[in-house]
């Protein structure tokens, strides 16, 4: 990529380009960099309430953090709960957003521009509000869910305090909190498809599932690969839906990654600790995008 | 920029503004603000005893801050490391060692010493003690809390005990019986495998002190401890107290109105739930009596829990404050606590009054509290509580013998006392006190 090459040759050269961007490059070192570094030298300290009254009483501890936390049976369990959670939610969530755009998208919807509101509406109420209502509906006695299963004859689920029902409860809210904001992304990308290859695919004799198949499929490849990832990177730092709604219980069955790290961090203040559970996660993402974006190359070749 | 501040604005930087709560002090002249932090139920209810106060005390006003108990702890050391601490507030008595270590609060033994309001030798003398950190005073019981057993009357006098057991070996011949007349599914005890009050307040019993050398290394395998554990752990194992954790459990209330259980060992509050939830034709064949002691000879000891008043060493309006805690300690307000809450007095005085006399089922509690020690005073305690339980777990569930479980226990505690030993060594912080070596008598 030559052009690219001789770009960045030219604003070495050109110091005013640095003038225009220092701005953005200070706010990038003060508020991302710092902390960054701080968190990576923290992780490699025992920093705890000691250390918080007196510095003097934190030591150097080098990997230990990083041994401590693979050796934990806790901080495997909480992995265990976030890939669960990104696993069948996320899909999930991609499902339902693509369904609702979908729906949407078609031609025959009327009050379209309501619907899109109403769906987008979960998004962005507070999730506080929204988990308080939610475990209304949980409920298992008095709960909208259990009383609609009654009608089918299902017996009543305790959803937040069965250990087995815990995280699906949770998956099924942050599903319906999120999916409104994949759902425009979607809807945006699906309008960007010539309506040209409908019809010629249309004249062609392809029905509505094989156009879906053969045109809105791969047209949507690079929104599918955005939404995607920012999914999975949300998912993977799943945190404010089990805090408010069970605090990582029934036995820990949602206690996630996130979660973990700030109970160590903040509720027992082993900043150490938490750092390193921080990159490990951090690892964790990266090497999961890195896949996903490997997946979606190896599909468009 | 200190290390402190350093962890403040990382803080800050990756949860995205943790709040702190507890703004600044007052704005008038006049008028001083005492900024004062209560938790969960107690922090809704106190606000209904503030107008007292603020009529007493023209110059002052209360401003109230309830926060939720799951929450309070990180927002207490939040609002440490951002110095915005209120000037008093509520804390859990178990929290007290940490808070000393942080160097937080203020010592109030020469308040106390000055007062006319608090005085020491009306307080049960194991629930002070929890306040007391190496020989200095930080908090005043606000409210106590201990553990008694909860038995159905009706069926114990079935099995011919028409009074409760006081000793371990009558309190397993009556569960004995018990399972002699009951359905396999059904058992004498519901002790919840997860729940380490139970065998810790059994080890105490027997002197263990639980941590030595000054809270270096766990002592959970002397013989104190093991005596203990054995014991409870036999009660799963001749099947006396089912083998589940206390999620596992649906709706304790109805197993107990069923019958399908006949003891539990557990806190005051259930009073409360205990006369909302049971049928009306219950309620005369439930009784709270003191736990079971090793021997007629020794007491009964039970663990001294409950909720402090303590003032932060960074507030302004430390007379203020204390003015607030000593109006809060008066016994007329400690029974209006209660009345309001259902949480019981710290002080005697208050137990003294009909309304608490009256109540027949807090006066195990009356008798327990007298009989109370504190766990060992360290920070770390909590983390040392979830190990007890987790080796009871791996005892009941996963059937180790009792010895290798408690090696394995001691293993982990001397493994979260590592850095605390290591501060000993340099002298950075103080020992911690054996339990039970300040308060009552120490048996055997």
């Amino acid at each position: 990529m030559p052009s690219i090459a001789r770009g960045v040759a030219r604003s070495e050269r050109n110091p005013a380009a640095w003038l225009f961007l220092a701005p953005a490059l200070i706010l990038i070192a003060v508020f991302f960099l710092l902390p960054v570094i701080a968190a990576l030298m923290l992780s490699v300290t025992d920093f705890d309430i000691y250390a918080l009254r007196d510095p003097a009483n934190a030591r150097l501890v080098w990997l230990e953090n990083y041994a401590r936390l693979l050796r934990s049976p806790l901080f495997w369990q909480a992995l265990r709960n976030t890939l669960y959670f990104a696993v069948v939610g996320g899909p999930l969530s991609i499902a339902a957003s693509l369904g609702a755009a979908l729906l949407l998208n078609g031609r025959t919807v009327r009050l379209r521009g309501l619907f899109r509101t109403i769906y987008f509406t979960p998004f962005v109420t507070t999730l506080v509000a929204v988990a308080i209502v939610w475990r209304y509906l949980y409920h298992p006695r008095y709960g909208l869910l259990n009383y609609a299963l009654g009608w089918i004859g299902v017996a009543p689920i305790d959803w937040l305090g069965d250990p087995r029902w815990a995280m699906p409860a949770i998956i099924i809210m942050a599903v319906w909190k999120n999916f409104g904001y994949n759902m425009l992304i979607f809807i945006a990308g699906l309008q960007a498809i010539p309506t040209e290859l409908y019809e010629a695919a249309e004249m062609d004799g392809a029905g509505s599932l094989s156009r879906f198949r053969h045109v809105t499929w791969p047209m949507l490849g690079p929104t599918m690969l955005f939404a995607g990832v920012i999914t999975m990177i949300g998912y993977f730092q799943i945190f404010a839906e089990p805090y408010v709604m069970t605090q990582g219980g029934p036995l820990r069955a949602t206690t996630t990654v996130v979660l973990l790290m700030y109970e160590e961090g903040f509720r027992w203040w082993r900043m150490g600790y938490a750092a390193s559970i921080a990159f490990v996660l951090f690892v964790i993402i990266l090497l999961a995008t890195l896949v996903q974006f490997r997946l979606q190359r190896g599909e468009e070749r | 920029m200190n290390a402190r501040g350093a962890i403040a604005v990382i803080a800050v930087a990756l949860v995205g503004g943790v709040t702190a709560g507890g703004c600044a002090g007052a704005s008038a002249d006049a008028v001083t603000t005492i900024n004062f932090w209560g938790l969960g139920r107690e922090g809704e209810v106190v606000a209904q005893l503030v107008p007292e106060f603020e009529r007493r005390n023209p110059g002052l006003r209360v401003r109230v801050q309830q926060i939720p108990w799951t929450a309070a702890h990180e927002k207490l050391l939040t609002a440490f490391v951002g110095d915005a601490t209120p000037d008093v507030a509520q804390l859990g008595n178990t929290w007290i060692p940490e808070f000393v270590a942080l160097d937080a609060l203020v010592p109030l033994d020469d308040r106390v010493a000055a007062s006319a309001v608090v005085d020491r030798a009306d307080y049960f003398a194991g629930i002070w003690d929890t306040n007391v950190i190496a020989d200095t005073t930080y908090g005043i019981p606000w409210y106590v809390d201990t553990r008694v057993l909860f038995y159905r009357s009706d069926l114990l006098d079935s099995v011919g005990y028409a009074t409760p057991p006081a000793t371990w070996a009558e309190w397993r011949d009556a569960m004995e019986r018990l399972r002699a007349r009951m359905s396999p599914r059904q058992y004498p005890a519901l002790l919840p495998i997860n729940e380490w009050p139970q065998p810790v307040a059994l080890a105490l019993q027997l002197g263990s002190p639980l941590l030595r050398d000054g809270g270096r290394y766990g002592a959970f395998s002397d013989s104190a401890f093991r005596t203990a554990f054995t014991f409870y752990v036999g009660l799963y194992r001749d099947r006396l107290a089912s083998s589940i954790s206390n999620t596992e459990i649906s709706n304790r209330y109805q197993e107990f109105a069923r019958g399908n259980v006949a003891m539990m060992i557990t806190g005051p509050w259930e009073i409360g739930e205990f006369r909302r939830r049971l049928p009306p034709e219950l309620q005369d064949s439930w009784m709270t009596a003191p736990l079971p002691a090793p021997d007629s000879l020794t007491p009964g000891v039970s663990l001294a829990g409950g909720a402090s008043l303590v003032i932060f060493r960074r507030s302004r309006h430390q007379d203020a404050a204390w003015r607030l805690v000593e109006y809060l300690s008066e016994p007329e307000q400690q029974l209006r606590f209660y009345e309001l809450t259902g949480d019981l007095p710290a002080r005697r005085a208050a137990w003294r009054d009909s309304v608490l006399a009256g109540n027949r089922y807090a006066r195990a509690f009356r008798t327990q509290l007298e009989n109370v020690r504190p766990t060992p005073k360290v920070p770390e305690w909590e983390q040392i509580a979830t190990a007890i339980a987790e080796q009871l777990e791996q005892a009941v569930r996963g059937g180790k013998p009792v010895p290798v479980v408690l090696a394995a226990l001691d293993r982990s505690v001397n493994a979260i006392l590592e850095k605390r030993r290591w501060l000993l060594d340099r002298g950075a912080i103080e020992p911690a006190a054996p339990v039970g070596a300040t308060a009552g008598t120490v048996p055997r």
